[in-house]
């Protein structure tokens, strides 16, 4: 909802339903403002650099990127040289010249290494849940920057939740169960996290205060982390975005100006019959 | 057609050859050169012109993606992510066709209820309206298979609840759901057929507009008062009094149009589209395309499965016998006093169809949406028959070129 209201766009009353109803989050999610926000917003690529180092680091051990190659890294500012040792620093499967299976240093050109060879071995080795792919998670969720920036800090004690977050749990219990009188309990094996639909997560904690050491010096406690790795998820789901609302500009304006000219036209010819 | 000029003079000694073969020339000055259109066209008039581009639109850009998408299961949600991030404007070319299909039905809706306002079903228009009718089931068929190409969750869990709906149909059912699956589930059969439909149907498509351009060039258009135009003084040559009137529309339509695709590409879609299709995991609500919601709604309001969808199919099938249940002798709703006010509760009526669909079905959206689908079809089938009897319209002016410019002036 609040994606179609800041976008300022017609809202037909019926349009605003699907978002709505797709929703289902915890609580309300947490506030911030990123850069990529906004008709003209742009990408803040320091920021993306240093999301992508929270990805590389913390994230990419049970998350792919399927969707992404390690030449996409050129287009947030890396060097030539630093994408090459990026890519060279895995070891990626390939057939060599006799037709045996063998693993070779990636290239820019490869696409981003997934940790499992499959779903299975993905799921096997999480607890029975896939971790998914981070390629378009900005893209695939409502109000997607926001929700990924709320999880990452909606990790909570449940003994510390308020009476009135503890109505909400329950009415999820309720909701789920059709029992009037469930209240909300943990499943083995799962955490509680107030943004995630449900509030139970299979993905423990993964990003603390300190967790990943920016070589810039910028600060790196959970809400900055979390920020900058929502910054390189939003600019991996939408990489032409600058470029669609750069040209979107242009192509406003000069329609803008046809528009006016059609209307002159227009007025000039019916100007003798009316 | 209705013009009775002759063939123009043609200079060009090429044009002339050509049209002394192929009047092709003669042809364009009648129907779009001098063809007698009435002077009193509101802007509402545009969207039958509006709707013609977008369809345009739509078939070059999809023309254009075929030649970049893979239609298999296992690619073709990638091949839609590599149109977005590697082949050249194929970002802009996707949203242009996603936001394409939404502003062709937008277009389309403004059109039908254009239609409805002024009574351009009426005779001698039936046919046109007929035709029309039969474009917007073609058009409905058209855009809920290309929802299906991007193989995203809602693509695959959309497609199967909406085929899954002609099992409902008694003896016939089952076998017409196995042949649009192409086996005994929504898979790889299923997209391929899709996709080849996907294709076929936007040039079925031009043939009917083609007819319907046709019927309306043989009775002429209707227009805001409704009554036919009585000689020379009452139209305007279409070039170029409509030509640039249109035209401006068409831009003005445009602007709009491409701010959501530059800005806000993604308003009319799903999130939940953009996660590759998995038969395991079911998304927490299966939602149409917003155009399909009234549709969606009606379906569901119905608590019998089959009757759901006689009703939604009857929703539509109802427009087509629209001018023989309409019994009003005068046509435009402006000088139908208590029509004006059914037509406007339809509009409503509509729209919040359109707010059931989107919500799930549970709490007082399901007496809304019982109480809207039964309306719906009371206007048709009961106030519509009655109120042509029992209304008394108000005096029509005696010309266009009366109403237009004032009793004194002609």
């Amino acid at each position: 909802m609040r994606k179609i209201l800041t976008r300022g766009a017609l809202t037909l009353a019926f349009l605003a339903g699907p978002a709505l109803a797709a929703g289902g989050g915890g609580f309300k999610l947490l506030d911030t403002h990123f850069k990529f926000e906004g008709p003209l917003g742009t990408y803040d690529y320091a920021a993306v650099q240093r999301g992508f180092q929270v990805y590389k680091e913390k994230c990419a051990a049970c998350h792919s990127m399927s969707l992404l190659s390690y030449r996409n890294l050129r287009d947030i500012g890396l060097s030539e040289a630093a994408v090459k040792a990026i890519a060279a620093d895995v070891m990626v499967d390939d057939i060599d010249d006799k037709g045996a299976k063998v693993e070779r240093p990636g290239r820019p050109s490869d696409r981003f290494r997934s940790p499992f060879a499959n779903e299975a071995a993905a799921r096997a080795a999480n607890n029975g849940a896939s971790p998914p792919d981070l390629s378009l998670i900005v893209k695939a969720r409502v109000d997607g920057a926001r929700y990924v920036y709320s999880l990452m800090q909606g990790y909570d004690d449940m003994a510390k939740a308020s009476a009135a977050d503890r109505a909400i749990m329950d009415g999820y219990a309720k909701k789920a169960t059709g029992d009037a009188k469930a209240t909300f309990a943990m499943a083995t094996g799962r955490n509680f996290n107030t943004h995630f639909p449900g509030m139970q997560i299979a993905m423990p904690q993964p990003l603390r205060d300190g967790d990943v050491t920016y070589v810039d010096g910028t600060k790196n406690d959970l809400p900055q982390l979390s920020k900058d790795l929502v910054s390189f998820l939003a600019w991996a789901s939408e990489p032409k975005m600058e470029e669609r609302k750069n040209t979107g500009v242009k192509v406003i304006i000069f329609m803008l100006i046809l528009a006016g000219l059609m209307y002159a036209v227009k007025r000039k010819v019916w100007a003798g019959v009316h | 057609m209705s013009s009775s000029q002759g063939a123009p003079a043609f200079t060009n000694p090429i044009v002339k050859w050509i049209d002394r073969r192929l009047p092709i020339f003669t042809f364009m000055h009648h129907e779009y050169g001098v063809f007698p259109t009435p002077r009193n066209f509101n802007y509402w008039w545009s969207f039958g012109g509006i709707a013609m581009v977008m369809l345009i639109t739509m078939i070059v850009t999809g023309i254009v993606l075929a030649m970049n998408y893979t239609p298999h299961v296992d690619f073709a949600f990638d091949s839609v992510e590599r149109i977005m991030r590697d082949v050249n404007y194929g970002w802009l070319l996707r949203y242009l066709h996603v936001n394409g299909a939404s502003f062709f039905f937008i277009a389309v809706f403004i059109h039908i209820f254009r239609g409805l306002y002024y009574g351009s079903y009426k005779n001698p228009r039936e046919l046109l309206w007929i035709l029309g009718v039969v474009i917007l089931l073609l058009m409905m068929a058209t855009a809920f298979m290309g929802y299906v190409l991007p193989w995203g969750q809602m693509s695959f869990w959309g497609a199967t609840v909406i085929t899954n709906l002609f099992s409902a149909l008694p003896v016939i059912g089952d076998p017409i759901v196995t042949l649009l699956w192409g086996g005994f589930s929504v898979d790889n059969p299923t997209l391929n057929r899709f996709f080849s439909l996907h294709y076929l149907l936007p040039f079925v498509i031009v043939g009917v507009v083609v007819l319907h351009v046709t019927a309306m060039h043989v009775a002429g258009s209707n227009n805001p008062i409704g009554i036919d135009p009585k000689g020379p003084q009452d139209t305007l040559p279409f070039s170029p009094y409509y030509v640039t009137k249109d035209g401006f529309a068409v831009v003005a339509f445009l602007l709009v149009y491409l701010a959501f695709v530059f800005f806000a590409p993604d308003f009319f879609g799903e999130p939940e589209n953009y996660v590759k299709a998995d038969r395991l995991v079911t998304p927490p609500h299966i939602v149409p395309e917003w155009y399909f919601l009234p549709f969606y709604a009606i379906l569901r309001a119905v608590p019998d499965k089959l009757g759901g969808v006689l009703a939604m199919f009857g929703a539509i099938l109802v427009l087509f016998v629209l001018p023989w249940l309409d019994t009003a002798r005068v046509r435009s709703a402006r000088f139908r006093p208590i029509y004006k006010w059914f037509f406007w509760l339809l509009v409503v009526d509509c729209f919040v169809l359109g707010y059931c669909g989107a919500n799930p079905p549970e709490g007082y959206f399901i007496p809304l949406s019982r109480v809207a689908t039964l309306y719906y079809f009371a206007h048709f089938l009961v106030i519509l028959p009655v109120l042509g009897k029992i209304e008394r319209p108000l005096p029509l002016p005696n010309s266009i070129a009366e109403s237009v410019l004032g009793g004194a002036r002609k």
